[in-house]
């Protein structure tokens, strides 16, 4: 027998992604190596990622994270701190590199290699993630929405006021100001990006990190602990007494869906070349959740969709295509009003298709209420 | 031997989640508070609570819109907090309508005032109103995080409305009252124009809003449907219109605050409403939800905790120091300090 008929024949949905993502992949290949397309495609992928994660905690889990943005942040400052002139003193003013690139090595400063930032970013956040998910075990789930926003805010503040705190003679971060410049990455044989000349090896790599999440995304849904976080989601009394424990599952959904954030924001740090405490506003936590309602709580691919949408939406739609056309009539720039929007579509979203764009057919099922119980799902007594 | 610690443990359990919150809540007082008896002048500590009421008033009258709603339908109205934004919009642009301004007479001004006042509320409880009517009731049986995206999504609508209105800046709008004049001092305690009307605008509206809701029938209606909505209705109780009302009355509460806080303030912002909404809704916790004096004591308490630490640590940390009570609360106390009055809290 060969190995080609011992492995499970793929079927066609498999068939399908594996086409959509050799076609993303190809496509740079035929813009032009600055494109502002290309950019842009670039920053929907790391939306995607942010969105995958926060679709563990609120689609699974059913746990609403109105604070999600607190893990872009950690994400970004891991990147900023790890790789930036931020510690400009150590060893002497010759800094510490770490398999860092070319540029890098001669500054001064932290410099560790981008995988690396990577990996402590995942470890950083889910650490956060369950530090923040602890105090909300016992609470309610519209309470789990307001303590998770207070806690983003708090770590707002304290991006904002970061100038203030100095630890061992260094400022916690750098507040409005913000860390700059950030370390582009290098890999061995691929040599160092650089964003002045190409930024199609960004693109691939944000493409690489969304295919690993996808595929990271799509095994835990339907591992022992992704039905435990569905089983929790449905009802939680009842997995309880099924014997699903209720505070590591419910820790593990935090831990998971923080740590994409982590990955998400190191990207973005490190692509937008600097890390300002101004972008980790309340109303990106919403946008990142617009993604996740838009595309259809839990549904995997459907949250793809619906990241790359409202990115597209956001980037090009709003301030080019609609913007010229209503600037005029409305004296006001639609850029400003994104958010409006946005709030708009969730609105009309909740009431007119609850359940997505591309909605999980599980989900779909119990807001028909063919599920046979009429209790509110999200209704956890505290 | 492991039996007495276990009991020990859950003896501090216990006075943890009975006292933890209230000292928590006394710590920052009483600890400046000794700071400043050792500076040998306790006025600084006197000034901060003085202000803090007046801050606190405004914010009861927020909060009670919060935990009206919240005790009646269990839904975090998100978006209230921008309808008290709204609340302060409508009140500058009347002012510009009716012709106010500092050049105005005090007759002028208290007409002026009072008219604004009731167009204030009656924009922010119809708005309130028509958001429970268009957003919340087609979703009344979905589950409930529909209802509260719905609601955040209804809150960003209104911000954009608020942007659209007077742009991205704060707006410096006139001090129509001598909002930090000095009306009257003693002892090194000085109470200000604004401390002044703040209170003497918030202690009516409570009052008449308690006695609606305890003596009138609608106010009963709205006690019998936060009990049991099922149970109401086979009572013969309008649950709609009972629901409308509490988001109108909601809404009233708004629009003064709104009123009062474009005074007090004299600077409005598009994003007062985000603010203010998580400070009262901090407030509504804190008290109790679903309890309305809790509501006024957590709003009192928590204007004072701001004007401390806008004090002491200095304003671009206040909203950290409020948001880290909510949390503390929510840990050692999710019932508020009075005690919820809803439906899960039974």
């Amino acid at each position: 027998m060969t190995l080609a008929t011992r492995l499970p024949r793929p079927s066609a949905s498999t068939l399908i992604a594996i086409a959509v993502i050799a076609a993303v992949a190809l496509m740079p290949l035929f813009r032009d190596p600055i494109d502002g397309f290309v950019s842009d495609s670039t920053k929907a992928m790391a939306f995607v990622v942010m969105a995958l994660g926060l679709n563990i905690v609120v689609g699974f889990a059913g746990l609403l994270d109105l604070g999600y943005v607190a893990f872009f942040a950690i994400g970004a400052y891991t990147m900023g701190w790890l790789g930036s002139g931020f510690f400009d003193l150590l060893n002497d003013g010759t800094g510490v590199h770490i398999g860092a690139g070319e540029t890098a090595s001669m500054l001064p400063g932290l410099h560790v290699n981008f995988l690396l930032v990577l990996v402590a970013a995942v470890l950083l956040t889910a650490f956060f993630g369950m530090l923040i998910g602890l105090p909300t075990l016992r609470l309610r789930g519209d309470y789990i929405a307001i303590v998770t926003l207070a806690f983003g805010e708090i770590i707002r503040v304290i991006a904002v006021n970061g100038d203030e705190i100095a630890v061992s003679g260094y400022e916690l971060t750098q507040g409005r100001q913000g860390i700059t410049p950030i370390d582009q990455p290098t890999f061995p044989v691929i040599g160092e990006f650089d964003s002045t000349f190409d930024l199609r090896p960004y693109y691939w790599l944000a493409l690489t990190l969304v295919v690993l999440v996808l595929v990271v995304n799509l095994r835990l849904r339907d591992s022992r602990l992704g039905r435990a976080w569905i089983a929790v989601r449905e009802d939680e009394v009842a997995a309880a007494s099924m014997g699903v424990p209720l505070v590591k599952t419910k820790l593990m959904a935090y831990a998971a869906g923080a740590a994409f954030g982590g990955i998400g924001g190191a990207f973005l740090g490190m692509y937008d070349g600097t890390v300002n405490a101004d972008q980790f506003e309340y109303s990106f936590s919403i946008f990142i959740l617009a993604m996740v309602i838009l595309g259809g709580l839990g549904s995997v691919w459907g949250v793809v969709i619906g990241a790359v949408a409202l990115a597209f939406i956001n980037e090009r739609l709003i301030p080019d295509v609609l913007n010229p056309v209503v600037r005029d009539w409305l004296n006001s720039d639609l850029t400003q009003l994104s958010f409006g929007i946005f709030g708009f579509l969730l609105v009309l979203m909740m009431v007119l298709r609850p359940e997505g764009l591309v909605p999980e057919r599980r989900r779909q099922a119990e807001l028909k209420g063919e599920m046979g119980t009429d209790e509110p799902v999200y209704e956890a007594r505290a | 031997m492991k039996r007495a610690r276990r009991r020990g443990l859950g003896a501090v359990r216990d006075a943890l989640s009975k006292y933890g919150l209230i000292v928590a809540l006394l710590a920052l007082p009483v600890a400046f508070g000794v700071q400043d008896i050792q500076d040998g002048d306790l006025s600084r500590l006197g000034n901060n609570l003085i202000d803090g009421v007046s801050n606190g008033a405004i914010w009861a009258l927020v909060a009670l819109g919060y935990t009206l709603v919240y005790g009646i339908i269990e839904l975090i109205n998100f978006a209230h907090g921008d309808v008290f934004m709204i609340g302060s919009f409508v009140s500058f642009g009347l002012w510009g309508t009716l012709g106010l301004t500092l050049a105005t007479g005090p007759l002028g001004l208290v007409v002026g005032l009072l008219v604004t006042l009731l167009v204030a509320m009656a924009a922010c409880g119809t708005l309130n109103v028509m958001i429970e009517r268009v957003a919340y009731r087609p979703l009344r049986n979905a589950p409930k995080l529909t209802a509260l995206i719905t609601a955040i999504g209804f809150s960003f609508i209104l911000q954009n409305v608020g942007l659209l209105w007077l742009g991205g800046r704060q707006t410096t709008i006139p001090d129509l009252i001598g909002s930090q004049q000095v009306l009257f001092s003693a002892a090194g305690l000085s109470v200000s124009h604004g401390d002044a009307l703040a209170l003497l605008a918030t202690v009516p509206l409570v009052l008449l809003l308690t006695a609606f809701v305890a003596r009138t029938r609608l106010g009963r209606a709205m006690r019998a449907t936060a009990q049991d909505p099922e149970a109401a209705r086979l009572m013969g109780i309008n649950v709609d219109t009972t629901i409308s009302v509490t988001f109108l009355l909601g809404g009233l509460m708004a629009g003064a605050a709104g009123l009062m806080f474009a005074l007090y303030q004299t600077r409005i912002w598009f994003l007062d409403g985000f603010n203010a909404g998580l400070i009262a809704f901090t407030a509504a916790v804190m008290g109790g939800i679903g309890n309305l004096r809790g509501a006024v004591l957590g709003g009192l308490i928590i204007g004072c905790v701001q004007q401390i630490s806008d004090n002491r640590f200095g304003g671009s940390w206040t909203p950290a120091v409020v948001f880290s009570y909510l949390v503390l609360i929510m840990v050692f106390r999710p019932q508020g300090l009075l005690g919820e009055q809803t439906r899960e809290a039974g």
